[in-house]
């Protein structure tokens, strides 16, 4: 009996952070929108709905009903599933988030986490490695030089920042002694002081520039620039599939964000008066945010310039903060 | 009967994903099913409640294969099939049918004797990670560290050898022949 109300409850848990975090990604790229038209002084869409919030709706309604077209050449069954891992690691990396403080509905204790395993962080970042098969898998498969480019940097790109990510998360973890994100979330209560941004700045810094690396966004952009490569992986893509592309990307920006707030922001601890939930909203709201406006102030750089600063920058200061860790935790 | 039903799925897809990646002739299909083989091997790992093994091996295993890719990609055109020259055919599938049932054997052989026991029994009450390390700091101390040295060993040799063009951008060495 207990066996089949715990299964009832993660699949309701699973289809609500499933139905969510896809809305939220829906959401986000009207948001985008938004937001690079104000940067750059212009309205954005404006036409379908009021202040044109149904051009979600509308580009919904496009990406659905397109004609799935599968060019010639290509090798079938790869080509298909590749947008598929795009997002389903995407939402599985979210099995392992915790969004919320655990609260209680009609006597009964809700904890806002679909699978509290022991080794939640690296669980997520095993689905985030697992995703890099997307673009690279697209890209051989499509039998399109610009894909093959796009396929090849993603594969370079992706592998390089893996490193810089794995390292710099490791001072918090060394402190904290714990991989899970609940116990990283409860070493922080108690107010602003307490939050690990101030113990591991550096960490911080080296988490978010990874985190913009992994999640393709701008500075880092090259595996879909298209004034280099067209669309990259994507090129051959269109409707529903390049819609999944679409969608993974959002959803791993979404989980990014609550990693920064969880590990380094103090997760979803009440800060003064906020409760803790609206904290947390807040905080990964404020993320995507950046994300944006980054993508509005900021140039990409070259392929080159990308590797220089991933292995000659960002992982000697990620050992370098490793080894400062250790020695004052000694 | 869940555990039931989620090993034998494991085993079906993992069989189903191996055979491919020996009978198909094409690389891409090859590597693909190379590296979902692999990471629903981490199932088994969920399964026995070993979760920091399985995501090790989904990690170990995605970076691992993202190289065989890389070869691939610079050998192989992966959307064509590749033409496979064998002539010995009889040879080769007796030998390795033969092998396959060897290894079976090795591995069955304590199991169906049943005098396997765990050197080292789990300790109630103590998580994944931590009994890794009072194994691997333990009774493993050595084949650890000379497994850390070989390694740094190769990163530094690695280092070594690209380091001669290491300054120099690709179009530097181009400037430089042009004048020569």
């Amino acid at each position: 009996m207990i066996e089949t109300a715990l299964i009832v409850e993660t699949v309701v848990k699973a289809i609500i952070a499933l139905a969510v975090i896809a809305g939220m990604a829906g959401f986000a790229t009207f948001i985008e929108r938004k937001v690079l038209a104000f940067m750059q002084r212009r309205l954005g869409p404006m036409h379908v709905g009021p202040y044109g919030l149904l051009q979600l709706a509308a580009d919904g309604i496009k990406l659905f009903t397109k004609e799935d077209i599968i060019p010639q050449n290509v090798v079938k069954p790869i080509f298909m599933i590749a947008p598929v891992i795009a997002a389903a690691s995407a939402f599985v990396a979210i099995a392992a988030v915790p969004y919320f403080p655990e609260f209680t509905v009609f006597g009964y204790t809700i904890h806002p986490i679909i699978s509290d395993i022991n080794v939640g962080l690296l669980f997520i970042m095993g689905a985030a490695s697992v995703g890099m098969y997307a673009p690279l898998l697209a890209g051989l498969s499509s039998h399109n030089k610009w894909s093959l480019l796009g396929g090849a940097r993603a594969v370079i790109q992706l592998l390089s920042f893996e490193v810089v990510s794995g390292l710099s998360i490791l001072g918090p973890v060394m402190m904290i002694g714990s991989l899970s994100l609940i116990n990283m979330n409860d070493y922080q209560i108690g107010g602003v002081a307490n939050w690990l941004i101030w113990k591991q700045p550096l960490a911080f810094v080296l988490f978010a520039i990874a985190g913009f690396a992994e999640t393709n966004r701008t500075p880092f952009d090259l595996i879909e620039f298209e004034a280099e490569i067209v669309s990259g992986y994507a090129t051959e893509y269109s409707g529903m599939r390049w819609g999944l592309f679409f969608i993974g990307e959002y959803a791993n920006m979404i989980t990014i964000s609550v990693l920064v707030s969880i590990i380094f922001l103090g997760g979803y601890n009440d800060i003064w008066i906020i409760p803790g939930a609206i904290a947390m909203l807040i905080k990964v709201s404020l993320w995507i945010f950046l994300f944006l406006w980054v993508r509005a102030a900021w140039p990409h750089v070259r392929p080159d310039q990308l590797m220089w600063v991933c292995w000659k920058v960002l992982m000697p200061l990620a050992l370098i903060n490793v080894l400062i860790t250790g020695i004052v935790l000694v | 009967m869940f555990e039931a039903i989620a090993f034998y799925m494991f085993s079906i897809l993992v069989i189903g994903m191996f055979l491919i990646v020996v009978f198909s002739k094409n690389a891409l299909y090859s590597m693909s099913a190379l590296a979902g083989g692999m990471i629903f091997i981490s199932g088994f790992f969920f399964l026995l409640d070993a979760d920091f093994l399985g995501v090790v091996q989904i990690i170990v295993y995605t970076g691992a294969i993202m190289a065989v890719y890389a070869f691939g990609m610079m050998f192989f055109d992966t959307t064509r099939d590749v033409k496979e020259n064998i002539r010995f055919k009889k040879i080769i599938y007796t030998l390795s049918t033969l092998s396959a049932i060897f290894v079976i054997f090795i591995l069955l052989a304590p199991v169906y004797s049943g005098k396997i026991e765990a050197l080292y029994p789990s300790i109630q009450g103590v998580g994944n990670i931590q009994m890794i390390g009072l194994i691997l700091f333990t009774k493993y101390l050595v084949p650890f560290e000379l497994a850390a040295i070989m390694l740094l060993a190769a990163m530094i040799s690695g280092i070594v050898l690209v380091k001669i063009k290491m300054e120099e951008t690709p179009t530097d060495i181009e400037v430089a022949k042009g004048e020569k």
